[in-house]
């Protein structure tokens, strides 16, 4: 089987896993107690409003009756439209996943550069003292409260030092005018230099914090993937033949030691552009997963079922891609 | 290179990269400092050694919903609202007295039925229509001519829409150019208190005929000291100043940015950093900080809430008068707001907060006596004590930081007197229904006025006619019930407050309640801002502000 061939049957069989995510979401959602129009008109409305608020929003038809309206609508590519702001969701999430985008490849790449290097290094000097002060920052990396890193970091670097702003994404007394909404991108069509630094001072302190755990994920599952092939046969013949050890650790080992790394990154990956949202909420930005917190906390339904959905499908689209990239790193992967 | 020499190659290029990376920031902050003064923290600092600032940037926790007032119940789009947007008539500063707005002046007819109002001159709406007496007609028109679910302030003030029964305003029309006349079907004494709340503000006329319901919500357009320049969700809202606003000499500012970041010690932090010169949320715990910083200070939100015990009246044995002043006495509320509103909050007496008008300073609170409990329930024949169920909200409110902390305050107090209380708690809208369906024992809730005036607390909260609605204690007393009624027509202000005084005696006696607290939540700016008032309601004018 091609490639093509199998790149149609990854997309083919996405159908069914999407298909199966908005059926749990949707019926997730009428699981959480509270009626949404209450929620939305508070302590303080009469019945009446309440009832009238129901109607409008379809929501006294039968629960399936409302899935496959909603079906219907996205199979003609309308998300629905916000109870709480009544603007369509295709509409007013684009800038939040932008800032969500900007913010995930940011700490991806500081992740990957930071994590697969150390990861590296460590195997290479096992069990000297950078493996062990590595690792252990790894494991204080895993297990790390972004929430509280995230408001230390904002107090040394912030305050104390004045390196970078704590919050936001732009400075708003001279904000940045949107154009894709991918703020660095944005200046830089503009020419604004200047607002580019800016924006990217805002995105240092809290892509470091998103970056904290999938680096030291990454570092982790480096090491123990180049120790392993470390050892092997072809590794001891490129020594003997006196290959420079830079070369032999960067080039031969470490395209075989690669994939399960990939793995972990594509995965990390997807799971950075659906759990930001602590990040997003210390630091202040506007991104799709405080967009869905403050859907869930206000009942929208249609902001919860469609923001979901558009995480899923992208974390289903990161993992497609790593697949495919899987042989193109190593040819002797078939797909089969 | 040998393996050694390699490591301290890596760990050399990671010390020299971190180096570069700090200097490197280091170097840009004070260089756009100096050339567009565009980092946050180097902003504020320049602009306070040069020349005065005059750009307010206000850092709150959630975003507006929308910016056409009559369709928003959320205090965060008032916030906004309230400033490009005016009134009738306004509120007092920092109280919930009747001030001129767009109204110079006002008559009142004998029996209370009709209101004429003298509108004032040389107003024009941002988009350069002139204010009148027609902008004032179409205004409550459009919203005569709505729904609950649209115009959810309209029905609860006004009764009702059209030709509905309870609707209250009968006819609103336009005399002439600069008078408008409101008659209503009967007399509703807190009219002008109503009018002043922030739904009611005074769309122009021009927008609301040529824009949608949706385009109004995101294109604000009022005659208010601001005008609205942009809107992107959860990062800012942009506000300028109105040049040709009819007081001239407001606003002080130029500029007014409204900025949301959810997070109380983030918004805290970015105080301090400059980025923001005011803050709203701030956590009690942290305003002994805020004191000691020279750079900063401390702003409270004069009350306008209750935080409250209730006990279910129609439930043993809270129907016995006696047990629940027991409770009142058994409950020690100084030390409640010592320990969980870092003393922020006012101990209560009365159901509603002292800024009302009409509230009654005679009355002696219920004071903390373990001893006169137990006799008061020795003399209930509960000698021996009881079980019963404590409700504790799940969340957060304004008027009560941490209800589960309360709540096991609350059980220590009543274990001291032999009642044994039993800590339960729902989902936040689950809470609300069953407590409204009567199935509490005694459950923790609070109030948040939305007027000021008494009879939006003590008839919304405890009238007969508000049971099953508001009224969660299912309190009946038809002598209360007289007195409310009669102060709801009662259009002579000392009258009607000598009304709400008396049926507050009347209510403490019953003891329906156990009020706990009034808090007062806090705000912070930078020491350097001036003329910030913080306003009871929540929504604070922001045009007398100012930069030293």
């Amino acid at each position: 089987m091609n490639m093509l061939q199998y790149i149609i049957r990854r997309l083919l069989q996405l159908i069914p896993v999407l298909l199966g995510m908005t059926f749990i979401v949707f019926l997730i959602i009428r699981a959480i107690p509270g009626d949404p129009a209450l929620v939305i008109l508070g302590q303080q409305a009469t019945e009446d409003a309440v009832a009238a608020l129901r109607e409008s929003l379809g929501l006294d038809e039968p629960w399936y009756v409302q899935y496959f309206q909603y079906l219907g609508n996205l199979l003609t590519g309308d998300l629905g439209e916000s109870i709480r702001t009544r603007t369509p969701v295709n509409e007013e999430i684009w800038p939040y996943l932008a800032t969500t985008f900007e913010l995930s490849i940011f700490a991806i790449v500081i992740a990957v550069i930071v994590g697969v290097n150390a990861g590296i290094i460590s195997a290479w000097f096992q069990n000297s003292w950078f493996d062990y002060t590595a690792m252990v920052l790894a494991l204080v990396g895993v297990s790390m409260p972004i929430f509280w890193l995230g408001l230390m970091m904002q107090y040394q670097f912030s305050l104390q030092w004045d390196w970078f702003p704590t919050t936001g994404r732009e400075n708003v007394r001279d904000p940045v005018n949107a154009i894709t909404n991918l703020y660095l991108i944005d200046t830089l069509i503009q020419g604004r230099f200047d607002q580019f630094v800016v924006v990217l001072k805002h995105l240092v302190m809290p892509g470091i914090a998103l970056a904290t755990i999938p680096m030291a994920i990454i570092a982790r599952m480096t090491r123990s993937s180049m120790l392993e092939v470390m050892k092997s046969d072809y590794i001891r013949t490129a020594r003997a033949k006196g290959e420079k050890m830079f070369w032999v650790v960067y080039k031969h080992s470490l395209k075989n030691a690669i994939i399960p790394v990939l793995t972990v990154i594509g995965l990390q990956t997807g799971l950075l552009l659906g759990g930001a949202i602590l990040t997003e909420t210390i630091f202040g930005l506007p991104g799709v997963g405080r967009y869905i917190y403050e859907g869930i906390s206000s009942r929208d339904y249609p902001v919860i079922q469609s923001g979901i959905l558009i995480v899923a499908f992208i974390f289903v689209m990161i993992n497609l891609i790593v697949d495919i990239l899987y042989s193109v790193i190593d040819p002797r992967i078939r797909y089969n | 290179m040998n393996k050694k020499a390699w490591l301290l190659f890596f760990v050399l290029l990671l010390t020299v990269s971190t180096a570069l990376f700090g200097c490197s920031s280091d170097d840009s902050s004070s260089d756009d400092g100096g050339s567009t003064g565009n980092d946050g923290g180097g902003d504020a600092a320049e602009e306070t050694d040069g020349e005065t600032q005059d750009t307010l940037v206000f850092g709150r926790g959630g975003d507006s919903v929308a910016l056409d007032p009559i369709t928003v119940t959320d205090g965060e789009s008032f916030k906004v609202t309230k400033n490009i947007f005016e009134t009738l008539v306004e509120f007092g500063e920092q109280d919930t007295d009747i001030n001129p707005g767009l109204a110079e002046e006002w008559e009142v007819s004998e029996d209370g039925l009709t209101y004429t109002f003298m509108l004032r001159d040389g107003v024009t709406f941002h988009d350069g229509e002139a204010f009148n007496a027609d902008a004032v007609v179409a205004n409550f028109d459009r919203w005569a001519n709505g729904t609950e679910d649209k115009f959810y302030y309209y029905k609860s003030m006004f009764g009702g829409f059209g030709d509905e029964e309870g609707h209250v305003i009968e006819s609103v029309t336009a005399v002439d150019e600069s008078t408008v006349e409101i008659k209503l079907k009967r007399p509703q004494a807190p009219f002008l208190k109503n009018i002043a709340m922030s739904p009611f503000a005074i769309v122009s006329p021009k927008a609301l005929s040529e824009m949608s319901e949706d385009e109004l919500a995101e294109n604000p357009v009022g005659t208010g000291p601001f005008k609205f320049v942009e809107w992107r969700r959860n990062e800012r809202i942009v506000l300028e100043k109105n040049e040709d606003y009819w007081n001239s000499e407001y606003p002080k500012v130029n500029q007014v940015i409204f900025r949301s970041i959810p997070e109380n010690s983030a918004r805290l932090n970015a105080l301090m950093s400059g980025e923001i010169d005011l803050a709203d949320g701030i956590n009690p715990s942290d305003a002994p900080q805020i004191e000691g910083d020279d750079s900063l200070q401390l702003f409270e939100r004069p009350s306008m809430n209750v935080g409250y015990l209730g006990l279910t009246v129609t439930r043993e044995p809270f129907n016995d008068p006696k047990v629940r002043q027991a409770m009142n006495h058994a409950i020690d509320r100084q030390a409640i707001v010592d320990a969980f509103f870092e003393g922020r909050a006012e101990v209560a007496k009365n159901p509603m907060p002292p800024v009302i008008a009409g509230y009654n300073d005679d009355i002696e609170g219920y004071e903390y006596d373990p001893e006169k409990a137990k006799a008061l329930l020795e003399e209930a024949g509960l000698g021996d004590g009881f079980d019963m169920e404590l409700w504790a909200m799940p969340v957060p409110r304004p008027y009560m930081p941490d209800g589960q902390k309360v709540a096991e305050a609350i059980q220590s107090n009543l274990a001291d007197v032999g009642i044994n209380a039993e800590i339960v708690t729902y989902e936040w809208a689950t809470y609300l229904e069953k407590a409204r369906m009567g199935e509490a024992d005694a459950f923790l809730l609070g109030w948040t006025g939305d007027n000021g005036d008494a009879d939006n607390f003590l008839y919304v909260l405890l009238d007969q006619d508000n049971i099953g609605s508001n009224n969660y204690t299912y309190y009946e007393n038809q002598e209360v019930h007289d007195l409310l009624i009669q102060a709801q027509s009662e259009t002579d202000e000392d009258t009607r407050n000598q009304l709400y005084m008396e049926a507050q005696e009347l209510i403490h006696q019953d003891a329906p309640w156990v009020p706990l607290a009034h808090s007062t939540p806090l705000l912070a700016g930078s020491a350097n801002l001036q003329g910030f008032m913080p306003h009871p309601t929540g929504s604070d004018w922001l045009h007398t502000v100012y930069f030293e």
